[in-house]
């Protein structure tokens, strides 16, 4: 199962590695990461493999909106299911 | 993998747009409840309820959390309540009403529809006590919603239930006098009701339906806004395709909710009813989008072309998103819900006369709009009347939901608080239909062919 993480905000260091580490220490595999500055707004997009992740998925979510928002980022985890579903026909 | 132009629009219409699942609504059939003895009924439909809708709310919170999606409300709806009153003749029919709150509040869902009845063609045996307890009922419960259905196209209008709805309006408007009237807020008089329509107040669990029923109701006025917006100048063509386009993604999401929770709660998938259902949150206006089509304000001439053609590519682009659709189904012009409605009405742009023209080509009907608290019986009766025969005659439902503000004035405003709004009183021609609502019988069923 693969879920889609996005941090949207001010740029600044160490982004990436902070929420890379929780992936880790959730056991979160990230398969793929693109990021952006889009309308002046810092987008990083991680599509990641949650199959054996360790914790359920609302505390996943909840630690990574948790470590955005001691940067002033906006995170969300949701379901790739989402994106299919609105996207593709 | 995924385009991240698509996730960050997604996203953005979540975060910025106010894109929501505005309910997840579960019919329960309760005919399985009925009993001539009340107590023994009421126990049961209590029973009923509480074990098929227990893991409603959880259900839905827990979807909305692992799919990062909000949904505002969890419901229910239920087998017209009037059907269970006919089974046990001379009982106070508010005692179901009283019943079906318990209910609620156990299961913590914050509205249940069906203290209805079908009275199209004439009164059956619960009907009319059902009725007449309305005001009775929703004075005396939190999260009880009524309508009653009293025209079809296949039917005709009840006349006598027309003129009884004048009366039962206007009661349950006074009965709820210290509480912004909110009793009458709670009542919707329709014609052609859906019978798995998820929105409140009109939800009721029809009889040719299952023994229970997931339905689900998209919104996303903002997020249809918000695409015009992007537009630019071009011409009514494309701007139709772009709320074509802008539908099939709101209720692609629905649908993915709707399964989902289908899925969890082992019930069967109904319908998505993928209405445009603003709030009077800046940002989730219907009048907003007809303003931003390029009409001035909303009320102006224009608005009924601009929300015909809304209403239409809103049904066109949902219908392909969801293997079924339902409900009402198109936009809703809610006056008190609406941010945009209830500016174009303090400014005098946007009358009765106006919306009720809205009405032939919006979704639903007459709603949410307050009157005058001395308007009569009978001027309530004869706009339900009219509406009626909107629906009636262009084989649509029409519902009418209008609070008679008691003790209030033209110029004068009431605010319901939460979803329902706040709104200005509007005028209403003071033209007696005394005699014509009177007459009482029923207007016949319409000709279906030569139409012009």
């Amino acid at each position: 199962m693969r879920a889609v993480i996005t941090v949207l905000g001010k740029d600044m260091v160490g982004i990436l590695a902070k929420v890379s580490t929780q992936c880790a220490e959730c056991g979160v595999n990230v398969l793929e990461v693109t990021q952006s500055v889009l309308q002046d707004l810092f987008a990083m997009i991680m599509l990641v493999d949650i199959s054996k992740s360790t914790v359920p998925f609302q505390q996943l979510s909840d630690s990574l909106q948790k470590i955005g928002e001691g940067m002033g980022l906006t995170v969300h985890v949701m379901h790739e299911d989402i994106f299919q579903s609105m996207h593709r026909i | 993998m995924l385009n991240s132009h698509d996730i960050l629009e997604t996203i953005n219409m979540i975060d910025n747009e106010n894109l929501d699942v505005r309910t997840i609504t579960m019919g329960i059939s309760l005919i399985d409840c009925m009993d001539s003895d009340v107590r023994k009924a009421c126990d049961k439909i209590y029973d009923k309820i509480c074990r098929y809708a227990g893991e409603l709310v959880k259900t839905g919170e827990d979807i909305s959390k692992d799919y990062g999606i909000p949904i505002i409300n969890k419901r229910i709806s239920v087998t017209p309540i009037a059907m269970a009153a006919g089974a046990c003749p001379g009982s106070n029919p508010v005692a179901f009403a009283k019943t079906l709150d318990k209910a609620a509040a156990e299961v913590g869902v914050n509205f249940i529809g069906g203290y209805s009845a079908l009275v199209h063609k004439g009164f059956g045996p619960g009907d009319y006590a059902l009725i007449e307890s309305i005001p009775e009922a929703l004075a005396e419960t939190d999260r009880v919603c009524s309508s009653v259905n009293v025209g079809s196209t296949k039917a005709g209008i009840n006349m006598d239930a027309v003129a009884k709805m004048g009366q039962v309006i206007r009661r349950a408007a006074e009965l709820t006098q210290d509480r912004e009237c909110i009793g009458a807020a709670k009542l919707v008089v329709f014609c052609n009701a859906p019978e798995d329509n998820p929105f409140m107040a009109g939800a009721f669990h029809g009889v040719g339906e299952p023994d229970c029923v997931i339905n689900v109701g998209v919104s996303g006025p903002g997020v249809v806004r918000a695409a015009l917006a992007k537009a630019g100048d071009c011409d009514l063509a494309a701007i139709a395709e772009l709320i074509k386009r802008t539908a099939f993604k709101i209720t692609r999401m629905g649908q993915l909710v709707a399964q989902e929770a289908s899925r969890r709660l082992s019930v069967p998938f109904g319908i998505i009813d993928l209405s445009l259902a603003p709030t009077p949150a800046v940002g989730d206006s219907v009048a907003h989008i007809l303003e931003e089509m390029g009409l001035e304000r909303c009320g102006g001439h224009g608005t009924t072309a601009a929300l015909a053609l809304l209403n239409d590519a809103v049904k066109k682009g949902g219908v392909m998103a969801s293997s079924h659709v339902g409900g009402l189904s198109g936009a809703f012009i809610p006056v008190s819900e609406d941010a945009g409605m209830i500016r174009a009405a303090r400014e005098g742009c946007l009358t009765l006369n106006k919306l009720e023209a809205m009405t032939a080509v919006c979704s639903v009907g007459l709603d949410m709009i307050v009157l005058p608290g001395d308007t009569p019986p009978e001027i309530l009766s004869a706009i339900v009347a009219d509406e009626a025969a909107i629906g009636m005659v262009n084989s649509k439902t029409t519902a009418v939901r209008v609070i008679p503000a008691i003790g209030k004035q033209p110029g004068e405003e009431i605010d319901f608080g939460g979803l329902l709004g706040y709104g200005p009183i509007m005028e209403v021609n003071p033209a007696s239909p005394l005699k014509f609502i009177q007459r009482g019988g029923r207007i016949p069923a319409p000709l279906q062919s030569l139409k012009n």
